[in-house]
């Protein structure tokens, strides 16, 4: 080698000169150049892409990331309250092993047979989480759970050919923003009412007068989420899923799986279709990046026709005894139909899915029990803590799971303020509900799960009282 | 230089056959895979009566070792890229493992998206410095991650093509997109479940839509074309700044679905072309992993007449200091928080690894190796080349067909498929509906793999249309060295047979 000569990319086999004038000299073309013959030379961009340097060896480029990374506060190293949508749960070790299994890590899209593991996972996904949720078709999974609304309103309004959602007046803003998307704007030809549905006062449950007062023959779907995004659960499931039944409607529920230990499955309470995160089964919040959806519904054609996801169902080989897994219902999904197909279809977050069978089948029955008791009793004695100091008092006192609505409002302090000071003492203070949920004053959401111990507990009750105290 | 003689060898491959059980099928009640701290005695009575769980989940019991030996045999059982994949329309990278490890440290997997902005400074500069990446490789004023894939990404544009319009109180006007019989099906997919209605082209013998074709369909009515380019067959559209000028001149936006982007990279740019909007795949053009169909990212980037309508928050830069915004007349989420955080550092981690001149070397390499390829494959008796009269180098991937192979032997793309995985090559992908050439198959060479693995792969492909014609049932009925063998698919969209869960199946099968 000389001291001139172009360095192979350790990224690109075929970066050896000499293998590229093999191939050249194979095809009969003088250079690569010539190559591009299709493109008019005035598409071309001629000039000298203006990139940051090439990090070129490896160790400059892991050095360069740990040191960006170094920039950040993470929830580890602090103690963090925030939920609220994305909730830190403890990672089983054996989630992350498994994930980062580079077989399907990097699997691409494969056969059922070349892929047959990844694909067994992915049944396993589906399998459990139906267990959980008490219904017999879940399709993979979606984007997020506001995606998994989303989809899933649009399925109802296909099915009972009604334009119209009741959604519950405290919907996560950002899972409410996203629904509006996918309910289309008043102009277009597909649009979907949204309707808010109130809430009772003491209890942040859902207000059924309110419900029987704005359903009617044009909805097309109840929607109701417990734990809801204030932490509330809601007992009136039955109640609810008959006042929609009655009227034609369809009764769908959003669940937040891990709870599924204590509460009931939607599935003895009426509901027909069930969506959730899938975040808090074995994936780490990643900056929000860690969220996904799914949905679920009995195994009737007039729900499993309508799914625009991905399906995989289990069936037989040629070889005598055999299980092996494929995708169902392909064909209705835009891949087969393009716009004709159930909405549309890409990559989601499949990975994740095999990590989320990993978390269900390390937990099974008893773990789910454990988690979620253990998440009411911390959750429970936090905001017992809280409510203790002075001027600070909870907004729905009872029956919640994992979050809870904190009111600063009497201390004369704003949220804002409250977790600055927070903050400096190494502690993430609960999500700022000030600008979402005006009418609860200076209220934050405090999330506390199976990770906090009754020692952070403490800490930050000590915390928050010399901050109040000020 | 000549190959070593050892490199020439054919692959050969035998998967694990672990015949390994049903997760629900296993283990022995009582047994624990997880422990938790304990509870309070009293946890149960927090729950309100009416909303307790009555019986539990019948999930599997299984001790910890025994469920992570169950996924590990299952990870051995995916072949995925440990092979040769030459997928096309994926444009299958690389991934570096030092990304991948840098993404599992807790200063990423432990970041909550409402921690305060001062807290996240390492993501946010992440996020726009590779924003950054993105503008030079397009010409776009600005992008954005939230989209969790490239159909979603489609789809995003969808939105801010009714935010823009809406602001111009044109949207119950302009209720028509416009997109191409090769354009990936996420392009009209995306425009009809925005409520558009959508016009689909169709191609010529240039292998591309006319031009007359495309101003008989645009009007007042049109709203934006959704195009790629080049398409899956590796046509480029020479005429596409035309086409640019005359959406525009009917008051029209046009999107770029730059999903076929690594036989372009750094050889034109979405910006100097007209278009308003494009998108990049960075679990597949950008070395993130696919994960078998994510943790996804659809790049969303947009010129500055369209930055007020995005999904926010975006990333801005101001004072020295990373911040979030959301513009004015944004058009709301697509997706909760701001994208998959990690995906973005993997495929930022990629561009600063390969640099300005390795990006430009891969789509040099890319198109060269995909000519090379089809040079190869011209000799193959009983393949064909789509759009065979067109006289030109392909882009950075050609689609095939093995029509001739079918009419000579009843073999399908599906069974040549089945069988090239029992090399250890991973399923090629065939071709997005509709099928334009008769059993399609779309290799795409990319960059990461060697001469000798190209040349396999066409060995390997020549061996079975040779095996087709000696013994048609012995290729019909592989894969032979698979995990598992050949599933009968005519159960999967049969409603008394479709099974998602074990529970659906045990109800209809009886669990046999």
């Amino acid at each position: 080698m000389t001291a001139n000569a172009p360095v192979a990319h350790p990224w690109m086999a075929n970066s050896v000169p000499e293998l590229k004038r093999q191939m050249l000299e194979a095809i009969g073309a003088s250079s690569i150049e010539e190559l591009f013959q299709q493109i008019p030379e005035d598409h071309r961009y001629r000039a000298a892409l203006n990139l940051p340097p090439t990090l070129s060896s490896e160790q400059e480029l892991k050095r360069h990331l740990v040191q960006t990374l170094a920039k950040n506060q993470d929830c580890e190293k602090n103690l963090s309250f925030l939920g609220a949508g994305c909730w830190q749960h403890h990672v089983p070790s054996v989630c992350d092993e498994i994930y980062r299994r580079t077989e399907w890590l990097h699997s691409v899209f494969g056969s059922p047979s070349s892929d047959h593991g990844r694909n067994q996972a992915w049944f396993e996904f589906a399998s459990q989480m139906g267990e959980l949720v008490g219904m017999e078709f879940v399709g993979l999974p979606v984007y997020s759970w506001g995606c998994a609304i989303g989809h899933a309103t649009r399925m109802a309004a296909r099915i009972t050919g009604r334009r119209e959602i009741l959604v519950p007046k405290l919907i996560c803003p950002e899972r409410l923003s996203v629904l509006r998307n996918y309910c289309e704007p008043t102009a277009m030809r597909g649009h979907i009412d949204i309707v808010e549905v109130g809430f009772d006062a003491a209890t942040g449950r859902l207000d059924l007068d309110d419900l029987r007062a704005k359903i009617s023959e044009r909805t097309a779907v109840v929607y109701v989420e417990t734990p809801s995004y204030l932490g509330v659960i809601e007992d009136k499931g039955k109640a609810i899923a008959d006042i929609a039944h009655a009227k034609g409607a369809l009764f769908m529920a959003g669940v937040d799986p891990i709870s599924l230990g204590v509460l009931a499955p939607p599935a003895d309470y009426g509901a027909d279709i069930v969506v959730g995160t899938t975040q808090t089964l074995g994936m780490h919040m990643n900056c929000g990046g860690g969220v996904g959806g799914f949905i679920a519904t009995r195994d009737e054609e007039r729900f499993a026709r309508e799914y625009n996801t991905l399906n995989i169902s289990i069936g037989r080989t040629n070889r005598e005894g055999e299980y092996a897994f494929g995708l169902s219902l392909f064909h209705q999904s835009s891949y087969g139909m393009r716009e004709e197909g159930k909405d549309w279809t890409g990559n989601s977050v499949y990975m994740w899915a095999v990590v989320n069978a990993v978390y269900m089948a390390l937990l099974g029955p008893q773990g789910f029990r454990d988690v979620g008791r253990l998440i009411l009793s911390r959750c429970h004695a936090a905001a017992k803590e809280l409510a203790a100091l002075p001027g600070v008092k909870l907004r729905f006192p009872a029956g919640f799971f994992k979050e809870f609505v904190v009111d600063f409002s009497a201390t004369g302090r704003t949220v804002a303020q409250i977790n600055d000071a927070l903050r400096a003492k190494g502690i993430f203070g609960g999500k700022d509900l000030s600008a979402d949920f005006p009418w609860f004053g200076q209220s934050a959401l405090y999330c506390v799960t199976e990770i906090h111990t009754p020692d952070d507990i403490a800490r930050l009750r000590a915390a928050l009282a010399e901050v109040l105290a000020r | 230089m000549n190959t070593p003689a050892i490199l020439k060898r054919r692959p050969t491959y035998q998967a694990p056959r672990w015949n390994e059980p049903v997760i629900m099928e296993m283990g022995v009640p009582g047994r624990r895979g997880i422990l938790f701290p304990g509870a309070d005695a009293d946890a149960d009575a927090l729950v309100p009566a009416a909303a307790r769980r009555a019986a539990p989940p019948a999930l599997p019991e299984l001790s910890e070792p025994e469920v992570f030996r169950h996924y590990l045999k299952l990870s051995q059982m995916t072949l995925g890229m440990t092979g040769i994949s030459l997928f096309g329309t994926c444009t299958m990278k690389y991934h570096t493992p030092a990304a991948e490890q840098a993404a599992l440290r807790p200063e990423m997997t432990e970041l909550h998206p409402c921690q305060h902005e001062s807290t996240l400074q390492g993501a946010l500069e992440i996020l726009h410095n590779f924003d950054l990446i993105l503008r030079e490789l397009s010409g776009m004023d600005q992008f954005v991650f939230q989209a969790g894939g490239g159909a979603d990404a489609a789809y995003t544009n969808v939105c801010v093509t009714r935010g823009y319009f809406a602001a111009r109180g044109e949207l119950e006007q302009r209720n028509e997109i416009i997109t191409s019989i090769q354009s990936h099906p996420c392009s009209p997919a995306t425009a009809a479940a925005g409520g558009f209605k959508v016009i689909t082209l169709t191609l010529d013998e240039k292998g591309y839509p006319s031009l007359e074709q495309l101003k008989a369909a645009l009007s007042n009515r049109t709203a934006a074309l959704m195009i790629n380019n080049p398409d899956d067959m590796g046509i480029y559209n020479p005429e596409i700044k035309e086409w640019v000028r005359l959406v525009h001149e009917a008051g029209a936006l046009c999107f770029y679905d730059h999903a076929n982007f690594n036989g372009v990279m750094g050889k034109i740019r979405a910006r100097e072309l007209g278009f308003d909007s494009c998108m990049f795949m960075l679990h597949k053009t950008f070395g993130a992993p696919k994960g078998g169909g994510g943790p996804a990212v659809g790049a969303y980037g947009v010129r500055e007449h369209l930055i007020p309508f995005l999904p926010g928050p975006i990333v801005a830069k101001e004072n020295g200091a990373y911040t979030l915004k959301t513009g004015a007349q944004t058009v709301g989420k697509v997706r909760e928080f701001w994208g998959n955080v990690p995906q973005v550092m993997k495929a930022y981690a990629w561009a600063r690894a390969m640099g300005a001149e390795g990006i430009r070397e891969a789509s040099d390499i890319s198109v060269l190796a995909n000519n090379y390829m089809d040079m190869r494959l011209k000799r193959i008796d009983g393949v064909e080349m789509s759009n065979p009269h067109i006289n030109a180098w392909r882009m950075e991937m050609t689609r095939w067909g093995l029509g001739p192979l079918k009419e000579q032997t009843g073999v399908s793309t599906f069974d040549v498929q089945n069988r090239m995985t029992d090399f250890g090559i991973d399923a090629y992908w065939t071709s997005h509906e509709p099928w334009v050439a008769p059993e399609p198959f779309t290799p795409e060479a990319g960059e990461m793999y060697g001469k000798e693995d190209l040349d396999a792969w066409i060995d390997v492909l020549a061996q079975i249309c040779d095996e087709a014609r000696e013994n048609p049932d012995f290729v019909k009925s592989a894969p032979h060295n698979g995990a598992v063998g050949k599933l009968d698919v005519s159960t999967m969209d049969d409603p008394a047979k479709w099974a998602t869960t074990w529970r659906a199946f045990q109800r209809k099968w009886g669990g046999k």
